[in-house]
């Protein structure tokens, strides 16, 4: 019953989104939009209550929420920011040294692998390639390999990421 | 003042997004070129974005509600881009690598002996 509430809120708040700008009944919005909305969020929530939301609520807690926001604006951004520089001097120069490394961040649940990977991915000079399910591995290709990274194996997760496995963990764990 | 931080905006993004084709061309193998490709696009269309949602914000500002559509559609399109733009690289990377194509001057390959492992 609580996925389905859960899904259906999320659909509603997806569906307001796109259709804003309809009327100025309620703020802006037109209560046929709303109407129908209702209706689409209802069928749609009781169809994939179950895709949508797995065994487990600990997303729910709004303080995940905002150590997420936080994590997006604060040191993500500067990752990706320093990351994009330096992706744009190799583009220029042309000085590259490519590898596949293997990490290990020790993260358990499906949505934080899932999150380190895009993290990983968007900042550049890394990619994530594929993943040791087993062990929740990631290989990474990095366009730029440090020599003193590689003398451990698996290669440190801090130098492929920084600090994010210990964010992603505050969050999704 | 306003403007001009829209321009500066949408000049950082086109930087960014000229960058993305130079480093397509510059680029050996596979793996390189989606680093140039997929990222420098992501970092880019986030300022080009900004920048018109700014746009936007001042046409809800001055306009009714019925400007408030270029706003809110640009951020979700917005987000829309950083959920599926990782997720694509990933998908052709690991794609690339199942169908044999080997990172060009590779210092290290740890993924090689994964496959091994599993024969």
């Amino acid at each position: 019953m609580i996925s389905f509430i859960i899904t259906t809120v999320i659909c509603f708040i997806t569906y307001l989104l796109l259709t804003t700008g309809s009327g100025t009944d309620v703020w802006i919005w037109s209560y046929e939009e709303i109407l129908i909305g209702i209706i689409l969020s209802l069928i749609t929530g009781f169809i994939a209550r179950n895709v949508f939301v797995k065994n487990n609520l600990r997303m729910l807690n709004p303080i995940r929420w905002l150590i997420f926001l936080v994590y997006v604006i604060g040191p993500f951004f500067v990752g990706m920011a320093k990351a994009n520089i330096d992706v744009a001097y190799r583009v220029i120069t042309g000085k590259i040294k490519p590898g596949i490394v293997r990490i290990s961040p020790n993260l358990k649940t499906d949505l934080g692998i899932t999150m380190l990977a895009n993290s990983i991915t968007l900042t550049p000079g890394t990619l994530s390639v594929d993943i040791d399910e087993d062990e929740n591995d990631l290989y990474v290709h990095w366009i730029n390999i440090k020599e003193e990274a590689l003398k451990k194996k698996p290669v440190d997760y801090k130098y492929v990421c920084n600090g994010f496995p210990k964010w992603i963990r505050r969050i999704a764990e | 003042m306003f403007d001009e931080i829209i321009y500066i905006l949408l000049g950082i993004g086109v930087f960014f997004n000229i960058l993305a084709g130079v480093g397509l061309l510059r680029f050996p193998d596979v793996y390189t070129r989606l680093h140039a490709g997929t990222k420098c696009t992501t970092f880019g269309s986030i300022f080009i974005c900004g920048s018109v949602i700014l746009v936007a914000l001042k046409m809800w500002y001055q306009g009714g509600a019925e400007e408030s559509v270029l706003a809110l559609h640009t951020a979700i399109a917005l987000i829309a881009i950083l959920i599926t733009n990782p997720t694509g690289a990933h998908a052709i990377a690991r794609a690339a690598y199942r169908s044999g194509v080997k990172p060009a001057a590779a210092v290290v390959d740890d993924l090689k002996n994964k496959g091994r492992r599993k024969k």
